[in-house]
């Protein structure tokens, strides 16, 4: 089913804007750049919003969108590859937990960080050839289920408090 | 709320799978006598540990420092500086990785084999 409701055009390129916002405010912010390779991830809450409000695809489309113009906005060739593969991977794995049914958008989002995280290690190893990388992959899990724990619970409260305001099922 | 206890047990289960992964490589823990310098996945070189220098890698982009039985990465070309802050290695298995250089400093316990 297509949508091409005014509603639901305005809605995803607000999401889009607002990802890359994200984006750019987090590079900017000192604290979360102090640990090396450790990013919360802000533009995470308005995709996870955007998984539970107007669904899988149209969650996939911002994702998609938002790193094609963060990479032309603010960084190079190379880290589109990480940043593209990460984000359709820990899009699919975020989709198919939802599907389950089982885990509440916290756990739908821990999941997703730390998939993220794993996915452009895997990158990483697989460009540089460098297995030795592998050795970081407890503290990718240990940060990625950090940052899921923040955006897990900021987009939880989001989901929660714009019920009824008819973001929902476009 | 049930979901949430499912989102516990996942919680708990990551940092377990974590502590795990520490602990295994923990066991290895002893003081390296050598590190491996490689580029590009190419092992260039070893440097024994025992020895205090300063030594310039990769043509020049990293100057590596060893001093007391520890390497640290002194200086390097590329933006985030990322290897510097690495700090200081020692044990066996513990690296210094620069990406953007690809240039990876290993600890090893012989000049060698690499230790993975």
């Amino acid at each position: 089913m297509r949508d091409f409701s005014s509603r639901t055009i305005a809605l995803t390129g607000t999401l889009i804007a607002l990802s890359l916002v994200f984006s750019y405010v987090e590079a900017m912010i000192p604290v979360f750049v102090a640990i090396p390779g450790f990013k919360v991830g802000l533009a995470n809450i308005a995709i996870v919003f955007a998984l539970y409000n107007l669904g899988f695809k149209k969650a996939l489309e911002i994702s998609v969108i938002r790193v094609v113009l963060s990479t032309l906005l603010f960084s190079n060739a190379l880290s589109f590859i990480y940043s593209l593969s990460a984000a359709v991977v820990s899009l699919l794995v975020m989709g198919l937990m939802k599907k389950s049914g089982v885990f509440s958008s916290l756990g739908v989002s821990v999941l997703g960080a730390v998939t993220h995280n794993l996915v452009q290690l895997v990158v990483a190893v697989l460009v540089f050839h460098t297995k030795e990388l592998f050795y970081l992959v407890p503290f990718y899990i240990i940060s990625g289920t950090i940052a899921g724990i923040i955006i897990g619970m900021i987009s939880s409260l989001i989901i929660e408090r714009t019920k009824g305001l008819g973001y929902e099922g476009f | 709320m049930k979901k949430r206890t499912f989102d516990i047990v996942l919680i708990v289960l990551l940092l377990a799978i974590c502590i795990a992964a520490v602990l295994i490589t923990g066991l290895r823990n002893q003081k390296g006598s050598y590190v491996c310098i490689s580029v590009n996945g190419e092992v260039q070189m070893y440097l024994p540990l025992d020895v205090d220098g300063v030594f310039s890698l990769n043509g020049g982009t990293n100057i590596l420092c060893i001093e007391n039985g520890f390497a640290y990465m002194f200086e390097a070309d590329c933006p985030d500086r990322i290897c510097i802050s690495e700090g200081k290695i020692s044990r066996i298995g513990q690296q210094i990785v620069c990406l953007p250089n690809r240039l990876v400093v290993t600890v090893t316990d012989s000049s060698q084999e690499v230790f993975y």
